[in-house]
């Protein structure tokens, strides 16, 4: 083989390569794109069941009830918009309390709750997850306003 | 005193890497040879002053110096030396006090043993180094002085993020910083190679060892993050696809496929441009790793602080050192030679497989990773996560398992096709029986990406063995050894990766003292639970019992409460079993007196980590084999003219 065509042929492979990453990623991201959803998000786009999201709101004052397993808890999540009922099973973060934000992982079952896997709260006065940055719950209206 | 010291021995240094930066160019393109000499003591010298500097401010946090605001605000006179001691790089300042440490040392260290390198290429090198640690000195200098002082003094500091008080923290990010911020000398080196044109199998022979030493660390820095984030967090998890863990992971892809390529370079001086360019975007992931963790442009237990002044600042010095690299190389490219050419069906072709998907997983990664930043500055929140991440990374890292199969049994610069078919029919024939095994006993019970997992596990684990078949075992080189514990770590820590994630069972439950919990084989008794103190927390520790058969084991997780900051952190109780470990953690108090506990049975899972520290010493043994044989052949030649 002649060093040129050598040349060429490594150079077309990597833009292959390069191309295909970069569909893959597009593709797979354009699913992502809808992988954040507030409540709000939830009412007007609609979510189909299974599909792994991650849903951030505030958790509703009085919401928050526990099964009597001692192990599930059941919440709703507003953004002020619309709110969500949801569950989680495990142990709950520390800062994880009504009134307070979170962000859930885990997808929605057939009759519209959500079903959390995993719950992300903040963890100390620093951590805030970054999709919750601006959001702002009035503890006597329960209202959310999201600043922009 | 010691602080003002401190302060000093970093304005020095920095005044030496400008020395050095100068030197070197008069002396390399001023027409000033003579000024050479002195390149090498200037970043001998620098290095020390950067250690000093370091070795102080790790004094003032030792001694509980609260007159120093990094002190201060970070750290507190309770907490156990260790803390205090390894507390010095838990925060910002530290940490990239840190780097340049790291940097400067790592200069000084070209400075004084390489002795590969055609001169003028060494000095290049150290002038490059040079201009990096000053953009970096800059950076320390004027927007993250650690050795400010605070006036009055505050009569206590505020303590250290409770989650970061680990004996982790005295081992993570010093290795994983020692392989990150030792990917500038590879930089470095191609900037040195690029500016005197000497781009070819000699200077790939002379950058290899440096490569590969920052690998090991990092690799080894990246497996401790990850097992640290495993037991410290107490999610069960052992990589989160977190944007701080992707920092990490990006530079160690472009070092892997760095590594990969000097080796085509050195041994058949193949891939020129190739390489430059890997190295040129290693310690760029690098930088713009920094960049992600320390700017506050994300939250995380890794980002301290929230400047946009740094950030601008990190983002300006990303701008600077990458845009010049580039420039360079588009500039100089032109001027290197072709490498030798090689054949379709040749080592030299999987290695470039190799190399095409490393990148393919680099670029995949880092669109993921900053996509959301970029949706986010046009004013549209998305949020990029796991299922991103595990669907595309996942599949191509199984293939790329499969080029490493066949790589090291192909030949160089040609083989036959049928050959290497022949050299794979065992290891193929052992994945085809793994995987009809495991359809047996698991079909329908796990997913097919943890399938394809274990079963491209087993067969690679048997195709990276299958090197020294039929060889003399003592005399087969160390780099060869090397090479294989190395790929058969990688076989390792996929096995438990796919075990972890196909075989893990998960047990919710509250529970009083005195239940007996039953899952997986194993029983755990609660005995009781009871409040301990430490040296700055108090807990509540649950006592469990567990077996499954044998004697019983006592396990104690715990829910830890520190008063300064005010934090509570669970500790995880872990157990290790050959074959798997048991994972308890202990959460709140519900009615009826019972207490929430959460019980993995994870079989295999500490192969991950297993299989990471095999990589790192498949590494070490390859740059000590290589550099042994430089030993041996020097001995050789001086005992012959003797």
């Amino acid at each position: 083989m002649k060093a040129k065509h050598q040349r060429l042929i490594l150079a077309l492979a990597a833009l292959v390569a390069i191309t295909g990453a970069g569909l893959l990623a597009v593709s797979a991201l354009r699913d992502e794109a809808a992988y954040f959803y507030a409540p709000g998000d939830v009412k007007t786009k609609g979510v189909e069941p299974g599909k792994a999201i991650r849903l951030g709101g505030m958790v509703v004052k009085g919401s928050l009830k526990r099964a009597p397993d001692g192990v599930t808890i059941r919440f709703d999540v507003t953004d002020g918009k619309a709110t969500v009922p949801a569950t989680f099973s495990g142990i709950a973060p520390d800062l994880f309390k009504e009134g307070s934000g979170v962000v859930a992982e885990g997808a929605f079952d057939g009759k519209g709750v959500f079903v959390a896997t995993n719950l992300l709260a903040k963890h100390d006065e620093r951590y805030m997850p970054r999709e919750l940055e601006g959001m702002n719950y009035n503890e006597t209206t329960h209202e959310m306003k999201t600043e922009r | 005193m010691i602080a003002e010291a401190g302060l000093a021995a970093l304005w020095l240094a920095a005044a030496l890497a400008l020395l050095q930066l100068v030197l070197a160019f008069a002396g390399l393109k001023g027409g000033k040879p003579e000024l050479l000499g002195a390149v090498r003591p200037a970043a001998v010298a620098q290095g020390a002053l950067t250690a000093v500097a370091f070795a102080l401010l790790i004094t003032l946090f030792l001694r509980s110096d609260m007159s120093v605001l990094l002190v201060a605000t970070n750290s507190h006179s309770m907490k156990p030396w260790l803390y205090k001691f390894a507390g010095t790089w838990g925060n910002h300042e530290g940490s990239m006090l840190l780097w340049v440490t790291v940097m400067g040392v790592a200069g000084a260290a070209v400075a004084l043993f390489e002795r590969a390198l055609r001169r003028d290429t060494h000095m290049a090198t150290l002038g490059a180094q040079a201009a990096i640690s000053l953009g970096f000195y800059a950076f320390l200098l004027f927007s993250s002085n650690p050795f400010a002082r605070i006036d009055p003094p505050p009569p206590d500091g505020q303590g250290l993020n409770p989650l970061l008080q680990d004996p982790g923290l005295a081992f993570h990010p010093p290795t994983l910083y020692l392989g990150y911020v030792g990917l500038s000398v590879a930089f470095s080196f191609a900037v040195g190679a690029l500016l005197t044109r000497t781009v070819e199998a000699a200077f790939a022979r002379a950058m290899r060892p440096w490569v590969l030493a920052a690998w090991v660390l990092l690799t080894l820095g990246i497996t401790a993050g990850s097992y640290w984030a495993y037991y410290e967090l107490g999610w069960g998890g052992w990589w989160f696809w977190d944007p701080v863990e992707n920092a990490s992971l990006m530079p160690w892809l472009a070092a892997t496929a760095l590594l990969h390529s000097v080796t085509v370079l050195a041994t058949r001086d193949g891939l020129r441009a190739w390489t430059i360019m890997l190295a040129v975007v290693a310690f760029s992931m690098s930088m713009v790793g920094t960049f992600l963790v320390r700017s506050g442009i994300l939250t995380s237990v890794h980002a301290f602080a929230v400047d946009p002044e740094r950030g601008s600042f990190i983002l300006a010095l990303l701008a600077i050192y990458i845009g010049g690299a580039l420039a360079l190389f588009g500039w100089r490219i032109g001027s290197v030679r072709e490498g030798a050419p090689f054949e379709l069906v040749s080592r030299e072709t999987l290695l470039v497989v190799n190399n095409l998907l490393l990148s393919v997983i680099l670029g995949v990664v880092l669109i993921g990773t900053l996509y959301p930043l970029m949706t986010e500055a046009f004013g549209h929140k998305v949020s990029v996560g796991a299922p991103y991440f595990d669907r595309i990374a996942g599949p191509i890292a199984l293939a790329l398992m499969i080029a490493l199969a066949a790589g090291p049994l192909t030949r160089w610069r040609r083989d036959r096709a049928g050959a290497v078919a022949k050299r794979l029919l065992v290891p193929a024939a052992i994945g085809i029986t793994a995987s009809a095994l495991l359809a047996v006993l698991a079909w329908g019970r796990i997913g097919v990406l943890p399938f394809l997992g274990l079963v491209i596990a087993v067969a690679v684990g048997a195709a990276s063995v299958a090197p020294l078949w039929k060889r003399k075992l003592w005399r087969t080189p160390l780099f060869t050894w090397g090479m294989v514990i190395a790929h058969l770590g990688c076989a390792v820590s996929v096995a438990g990766m796919a075990s972890d994630s196909a075989f893990t069972t998960e047990k919710l439950v509250a529970a009083r003292p005195g239940d007996r919990i039953h899952t997986a084989g194993w029983t755990l008794h609660f005995v009781n639970i009871r409040p301990i103190a430490g040296d700055n927390w108090t807990a509540l520790q649950a006592d469990m019992q567990v077996d499954r058969g044998g004697a019983p084991v006592l396990m104690r997780p715990q829910s830890r409460f520190f008063a300064s900051p005010p934090t509570t952190t669970s500790e995880a109780a872990l157990l290790t079993c050959w074959n798997g470990q048991l994972y308890v953690v202990l959460g709140e108090e519900v009615e009826g007196g019972r207490w929430q506990l959460r019980i993995w049975w994870k079989p295999f899972v500490t192969l991950i980590w297993l299989g990471g520290v095999m990589i790192a010493l498949g590494g070490a043994l390859a740059l000590l084999g290589r550099e042994r044989r430089g030993w041996l052949l020097k001995w050789r030649a001086r005992k012959a003219v003797a």
